[in-house]
């Protein structure tokens, strides 16, 4: 596993400056351009064998989410039972990769999920804001991970990022990695959450999305799924091209997650379409790419049953999770 | 692995009659001296298609004159509008089949017809509809007139929009019209026709005529013709311009190009890569405008062509009619003959060829994106319009020898400038010699956006306020 | 014999249809002074959320393309033209026309909303223009919407006033929150079906039935409207001292003809801001 040496990436010593001049160097992004690939991609006509494909790949990608204030022991085992079992009337149907809880319900996931695939992702470092010190966003991250997460999903420092501390953003990611090692030296795998609809800005999205590479992410992802604008296609579509040409440049292949907004098969089959078009068949599996999603399970469970029954369903023929 | 399986659209949403004859006087006359018109992506035989003669001709000329002295130029704006935004609700409305038609007769991928030729279709008659009842503001002054009747010849690139874009702004004006599709893609026009009668247009004030080269020429050639509107091919806008010398018909001509894609090193790359690809591989490259020649700021070079090598391998070419192609057809066996041997001769001239690997079907005409790098301005695939979904790449170092090479041809249809610096853009678009510059962006059409170039690619707009002067008198 | 469902005549906001929020109706008779219908009474309440529906619904309207705003006012054009007839029964009702009158009437508010949505995409061409000013740059003045327009119907006609004064307002982008003829009120619900059926997003046009002169204070001081058309109101003097306070664009009683097919391109600058932008042009 190829090792990034930040400093010979950027060209210098880690400042804040010559992260700044490096970021700003980057190529910029159109709107209008970026938004018309976005969408001529969408009219992919995904059918058949190549639907069926896709659906199960939808669910095998998903990190099947519950992120409530009111979420307890049982609803956290409700929500692992289903991703064990997604459709007891069709066995074939693929589990989803994770499942994505608060830290303090990190325990009963573990519990619930029992020794399986099915790995636990817990959000972190003063999720969804971040807007905590330093120390108890780390403290936020050993919890989940001492509780047993062998994923974590920080959010930046927005607004460090956009009053331009980028060394800022660039320093907590790396401490956040640190606090995600364990003692047996291996380390729980590190989502780094952009929160791009708060970014605004492709041109800002694409530098958060290699300064979170330069830090160590092993994923990206847009959102925390708490903000009005959550993932969309081109933000995914941008930062696919950016993991593209960081794997030409760096050899390292890092991964990339949309959350929140995506509810339908119909978005998930375009997200897989982009990711094939835009970076490639080595990004098509649960390694490289997820879903954070809810919702999205019952769509596609549907449309599965859909596919091998010949009509359409109901909500009466999937469960509530 | 993510394969695409097939995703046809279905054929059966367009049925062709056995064979056609001209739409003369509001009425389909009978077919003679028929040839068969083909769809290119099999080679198979769609209908027999009418070969005008002068008789034809003539007939079609006077049902024109005919329905502008007494019918046509008696109706007030408004009238003629409605009849326009008619027409545009109909083309909404068969849009799907006017799709399928476009594509099994033209070759290009019903993803095209269906997005982008069919919509600009009916947004340009809605367009001009508009313009009926508002001739006092085109800049002429009050009541400008009409010229009378109007030859139009189209080509076989985008056949249906072409029509659109001829005979929207004719008859907002007040003229009636004689039109004459190319000779390989003449099915939609006479769809178009049936659509004219569905709308209740009164007779003679759109007239088809179909058949050849010669036919168009007895057309533009006929004495009572008052203005003559040709897209195609600079070699026969000479002809025509020849033809008319020395008359009173006024003449707008859409010639060829061989337009200039300028990258900058300060570009957005990856949207510039997509600007290229649009901007030659859409429709075949068969296009006016196209992006044939790509200047690309030395510094950028090595960065750009391989994250478009790459873009490129994943362009699917292949049936028109499967909703994920990319790449269609070459629309004849003639035109892919003379992409081949341009090719050829770039080659020989010290270019490097370079093509994804596309695997392509056994019947109908085919030819693969391609590169050719390591171009020099002398060099003929730098000069000569090839028409077809090829490359021509060569460096510049700084914008002012950007601007010279891209000006550095007789024609002057279209550039293209990639660049994140705007006063850039705004000097680079006054020095180009283009009459559409693209920034940012490539081959965009809008039925208020006029379209037209300097030089050799001819004179005239066509769309916006600039496109209807052409069909009034006191224009030129 | 069947007994008909008779209709009741409500306001338009925001896409919906409220009765007032004071309770209030008044009484319309028709022609010859018999009862016709008890119809909504707009209070300064019901003005109050109409400028914010208004307001809600400018941006996205603007917003929209030419051609798509154009398509919409296409459409309304064919909805009212399927609706003739009950057009034709409220003008004759109201006003004791003739059917041939009543229905030129209609032909011409049909006709002036096709006339109007031909110049969504026009506006800008002939209006608009590049300027070559004195120096390396590039300068561009272009017309954008005003935003929020208060308007009075004219009194005297029930449908093609009312047509002639929402039009030009919308055509650009602007949303318009008017007041009805008050005598003559009926067609003016009719027509809110109309563009309720007609893809025209809710907020964009709303429809006050009441008394101009009541409305017409609250409106005219409204510091959240942009523009006030005073066309059908008797006091127009006073409301244009009110509508001075945050500088209103004000269009006077009697400035443009509210009575035919077709409209006028200066009424719809009228209700639009022209905005000049320069760019130095440089290598």
């Amino acid at each position: 596993m190829p090792i990034i040496d930040p400093e010979a990436i950027v060209g210098s010593r880690i400042t804040n400056q010559s992260l700044s001049r490096w970021l700003h160097s980057l190529p910029g992004v159109d709107k209008v351009g970026l938004e018309a690939r976005a969408a001529a991609l969408s009219t992919r006509s995904i059918k058949t064998t190549s639907k069926a494909w896709a659906l199960d790949m939808a669910i095998s990608m998903m990190d099947l989410t519950t992120l409530e204030g009111a979420d307890t022991k049982e609803r956290v085992r409700s929500l692992c039972l289903k991703a064990l079992t997604p459709d007891p009337d069709d066995l074939t149907t693929p589990q989803p990769a994770a499942i994505c809880v608060y830290g303090d319900m990190v325990k009963h996931a573990k519990e619930a999920l029992g020794k399986g695939k099915i790995q636990v992702a817990a959000v972190a470092t003063a999720f969804p804001s971040g807007r905590a010190s330093l120390a108890v966003k780390l403290l936020d991250t050993k919890d989940a991970v001492n509780a047993g997460a062998d994923e974590i999903d920080m959010v930046i420092d927005r607004g460090a990022f956009l009053s331009g501390q980028y060394l800022e953003v660039y320093k907590l990611i790396q401490a956040v990695k640190k606090a995600c090692e364990r003692k047996d030296g291996s380390h729980a795998h590190l989502k780094v959450i952009l929160e791009t609809g708060e970014l605004e800005t492709y041109d800002n999205i694409r530098r958060a999305s290699y300064l979170a590479m330069l830090a160590g992410a092993d994923f990206i992802k847009t959102s925390t799924g708490k903000v009005s604008v959550n993932a969309t296609l081109p933000t995914t579509l941008l930062m696919l091209e950016a993991v593209r040409d960081w794997y030409d440049e760096t050899k390292i292949q890092i991964g990339v997650k949309p959350a929140g907004g995506i509810r339908t098969s119909k978005d998930a089959i375009k997200y897989l379409v982009v990711v094939k078009e835009i970076a490639g068949e080595k990004w098509l599996t649960p390694k490289y790419f997820r879903f954070g999603a809810s919702s999205l399970l019952n769509d596609v469970l549907m449309q599965r049953q859909k596919l091998s029954t010949g009509h359409y369903s109901g909500r009466d023929y999937v469960s509530v999770d | 692995m993510f394969e695409y399986a097939p995703a046809p659209e279905s054929k059966d949403l367009v049925k062709f009659q056995d064979s056609y004859g001209h739409f003369i006087g509001g009425k389909f006359t009978k077919p003679s001296a028929t040839y068969q018109t083909i769809n290119p992506a099999t080679e198979q035989y769609l209908a027999a298609i009418s070969h005008g003669t002068a008789k034809d001709v003539d007939a079609a000329v006077k049902a024109a004159r005919n329905a502008y002295e007494k019918t046509w130029s008696k109706l007030d704006g408004a009238t003629r509008g409605k009849y326009l935004y008619r027409i545009a609700r109909i083309i909404q409305e068969r849009a799907r089949e006017l799709a399928v038609a476009e594509t099994l007769n033209n070759g290009k991928p019903i993803k095209e017809t269906r997005d982008v030729d069919i919509p600009l279709v009916a947004s340009w008659f809605f367009y001009y509809a508009g313009w009926a009842d508002k001739l006092d503001y085109a800049g002429l002054g009050p009541n400008p007139a009409a010229h009378g009747v109007a030859a139009q010849i189209v080509p076989w690139n985008f056949p249906l929009m072409m029509l659109a874009w001829k005979i929207a702004p004719a008859l907002a004006a007040g003229n009636t019209v004689v039109l004459k599709p190319a000779e390989t893609t003449p099915l939609t026009a006479l769809l178009f026709a049936e659509i004219c009668q569905q709308a209740e247009l009164p007779d003679g004030v759109v007239n088809i005529v179909t058949g050849f080269g010669d036919t168009g020429a007895m057309l533009v050639d006929h004495k009572d013709v008052n203005k003559v509107a040709f897209t195609g091919s600079t070699d026969v806008g000479r002809l025509i311009a020849k033809q008319i010398a020395g008359t009173n018909k006024k003449a707008t001509l859409e010639l060829g190009g061989k337009a200039a894609n300028i990258v900058f090193e300060d570009a957005a790359l990856d949207q510039a890569v997509e600007g290229i690809v649009t901007g030659i591989f859409f429709n075949q490259g068969h296009v006016c405008c196209a992006g044939s020649r790509l200047l690309v700021q030395e510094s950028v070079q090595d960065v750009l062509l391989k994250k478009l090598k790459r873009r490129m391998e994943t362009i699917r070419l292949g049936d028109p009619m499967d909703k994920n192609t990319d790449i269609g057809a070459i629309n004849s066996k003639a035109q892919l003959t003379k992409i081949e041997k341009l090719v050829k001769q770039g080659v020989k001239e010290g270019g490097e060829r370079w093509a994804p690997n596309c695997p392509m079907p056994k019947n109908g005409f085919w030819f693969a994106p391609t590169l050719i790098t390591g171009v020099s301005p002398a060099n003929t695939v730098a000069r000569e319009e090839i028409f077809g979904p090829v490359l021509s790449v060569m460096t510049f170092r700084t914008p002012a020898e950007a601007v010279a090479k891209a000006n550095n041809s007789p024609y002057g249809l279209s550039a293209g400038i990639w660049t994140e610096k705007g006063s850039r853009i705004l000097k680079l678009a006054d020095q180009l010699n283009a009459g559409v510059v693209w920034a940012n962006t490539y081959n965009q059409f809008d039925p208020a956006s006029p379209f037209g170039g300097f030089k050799e690619s001819g004179y005239g707009r066509e769309g916006g306020r600039h496109g209807l002067l052409s069909y009034l008198k006191g224009a030129n | 014999m069947r007994l008909e469902v008779k209709k009741t005549y409500k306001l338009f906001i925001g896409g919906k249809f409220p009765r007032s929020e004071s309770g209030r109706v008044y009484k319309v008779n028709d022609h010859k002074g018999e009862f016709l219908a008890n119809v909504a009474k707009a209070s300064r309440k019901d003005s109050r959320d109409a400028v914010v529906a208004a307001r809600a619904a400018q941006s996205g309207w603007a917003g929209a393309t030419a051609y798509n705003r154009g398509q919409i006012l296409y459409r309304i054009a064919e909805m009212l033209e399927g609706r003739r007839e009950q057009f034709v029964e409220e003008i004759r009702a109201l006003t004791g026309k003739t059917d041939k009158q009543a229905n030129l009437e209609v032909d011409q508010a049909i006709d002036s909303f096709v006339w109007h949505a031909g110049w969504t995409d026009k506006i800008e061409s002939v209006a608009g223009n590049m300027n070559p000013v004195a120096g390396p740059f590039f300068n561009i003045s272009t017309n954008q919407p005003t935003g929020v327009v208060a308007a009075f119907a004219p009194q005297e006609t029930a449908l093609v006033g009312l047509v002639n004064t929402i039009a030009p307002a919308i055509v650009s982008g602007n949303t318009i929150v008017i007041v009805s003829s008050e005598q003559l009120p009926l067609p003016a619900s009719t027509f809110a079906e109309v563009l309720e059926t007609s893809d025209l997003p809710g907020g964009v046009v709303n429809i006050l039935t009441g008394n101009a002169a009541e409305l017409g204070s609250w409106l005219a001081s409204h510091l959240d409207v942009n523009a006030v058309d005073l066309e059908g109101t008797s006091n127009a003097a006073e409301l244009e001292m009110l509508a001075a306070e945050n500088l209103k664009r004000v269009i006077r009683p009697g400035s443009y003809s509210r009575q035919s097919a077709t409209g006028s391109l200066q009424h719809i600058l009228d209700l639009m801001e022209l905005k000049t932008v320069w760019h130095p042009k440089g290598h």
